[in-house]
């Protein structure tokens, strides 16, 4: 599996993640079903619980839920329009 | 998968076409600046949705792909060398070099480590003290402070035997020389969301200020690319060009300031070299003195002289001028199984996105 996962997926990828454990500055995390271990160096304040955008191992960014449901409510409501 | 399945559905989709159709009254441009955003768009069809007079365009946004021959020609030359392990990112090994690729190289025994993250460099220098280590570190800015991350543990660490074949590029000098460029008309930028996601706004403004051309920060997912759309005909309709975040649960104004600190501290602008767009003023880093050591370039190494293929039009499909469509070689000769160029190895690149999607 490691070695599919390795080769097929390209270097740009950017992937969420949950974070379930943090030890220093690593994480563990929760990528639709594979657990990974990446780096918070670029995203110290990201806790247990909390989602974070992955890039070749490392945290760059938080996920914010709540722009995300914002994001969803307003196009639901655009769609709705029609 | 949270945060993307939601991003993907299909009622919504139609809802936000019937939306872009009301807005948009004339024939436009956009061009999509990211590789990851091009193959989205394919594989969920969106050039086919949208109305006739909305035409998108595929951009430079693949470091893969940008890579300069001369640079893949050096990793090469590194790893012939007997004490060399060479480690790179996956997407590397299949791009052409002048006569060779790394994984060629690989199979006739040569030492090369394909990691997913630098910090598997600095494993793999560890484990191995006797060895020189060199990363072939490529990627735009959603990469780079990753490089710098490594960087400065290494030197924390005091760990000898780790050297880097830079080869970074930076996004907005790219943008700059593309719109300054008269070849094609760009009516608006989809901008690329990961590399915003460290850069924030403020490195864009130049686009809506000096070029009055619209650009909207844009998620990967299909409602993401449509919503960037919609906002991109809107701007353009009301002819009030400016910087947008539509991926806003990623991309803040302020991008991530933490992470460009890391790159600060580690390099400094320098001329980039794209392959088949050629030198771009500021559009690379170079290593600050202080890191200078781990420079991979300062190695004497022979590289061979640089060969292209004449026929493969790579440059022009970078750049948006031209389609793989356009390309003699497309799907004859070049395919990727046997690329003759870097757009048609990277997953990401457009001769590659077109070869696995494109229908007539
Ligand atoms: S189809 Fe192949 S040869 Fe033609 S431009 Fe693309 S990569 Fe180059």
């Amino acid at each position: 599996m490691r070695g599919c996962y390795y080769e097929v997926i390209s270097m740009c990828l950017g992937v969420p993640g949950k974070v379930l454990e943090i030890q220093k500055n690593m994480a563990k995390v929760d990528v639709g079903g594979f657990l990974r271990e990446i780096s918070l160096d670029l995203c110290p304040d990201a806790s247990v619980g909390e989602y974070v955008l992955i890039h070749t191992g490392f945290a760059i960014q938080k996920v914010d839920e709540e722009d995300a449901m914002e994001t969803l409510e307003l196009l639901k409501k655009m769609a709705e329009a029609i | 998968m949270k945060f993307v399945d939601e991003f993907r559905n299909q009622e919504i989709a139609k809802g936000l076409i019937e939306k872009i159709k009301e807005v948009s009254t004339r024939p436009i441009q956009l061009m999509e600046v990211c590789g990851t955003h091009t193959v989205s768009i394919f594989r969920y069809g969106i050039r086919g949705l949208l109305p006739e007079q909305i035409r998108l365009i595929s951009g430079p946004g693949c470091p893969v792909c940008v890579t300069p021959n001369s640079d893949i020609d050096f990793a090469i030359a590194l790893c012939r060398q007997k004490d060399v392990i060479l480690t790179t990112f996956g997407d590397m090994m299949k791009v052409p070099g002048s006569t060779s690729n790394l994984q060629k190289e690989k199979a006739e025994g040569k030492d090369i480590r394909i990691i997913y993250s630098s910090l598997e460099a600095l494993r793999t220098a560890k484990e191995n003290p006797g060895k020189k280590v060199v990363f072939f570190a490529i990627g735009f800015e959603t990469t780079s402070p990753t490089i710098a991350v490594a960087i400065l543990r290494t030197k924390e660490m005091g760990i000898p035997n780790l050297f880097f074949l830079n080869s970074q590029k930076r996004i907005p000098p790219a943008l700059f020389a593309l719109l300054q460029s008269t070849q094609i008309k760009i009516d608006g930028l989809i901008l690329p969301g990961h590399v915003s996601a460290i850069l924030g706004t403020a490195p864009y403004q130049f686009i809506s200020k000096e070029f009055s051309i619209p650009a909207v920060i844009t998620g990967f997912e299909p409602l993401d690319i449509l919503q960037g759309i919609w906002m991109l005909v809107r701007q353009i309709e009301k002819n009030r060009p400016e910087i947008e975040i539509q991926y806003k649960r990623i991309v803040k104004k302020e991008g991530n300031p933490l992470a460009m600190e890391k790159i600060e501290v580690v390099f400094e602008k320098a001329d980039g070299h794209w392959r088949g767009i050629g030198r771009i003023p500021e559009s690379g880093y170079r290593f600050k003195e202080a890191f200078q050591a781990m420079d991979a370039r300062v190695f004497k190494v022979e590289v061979e002289p640089l060969k292209e293929h004449p026929e493969c039009l790579c440059g022009e499909v970078l750049q948006g001028i031209k389609t793989p469509l356009e390309c003699r070689l497309f799907k004859k000769v070049c395919h990727p199984e046997n690329p003759i160029g870097p757009c048609m190895v990277s997953i990401e690149g457009t001769c590659h996105t077109y070869f696995k999607f494109y229908q007539p």
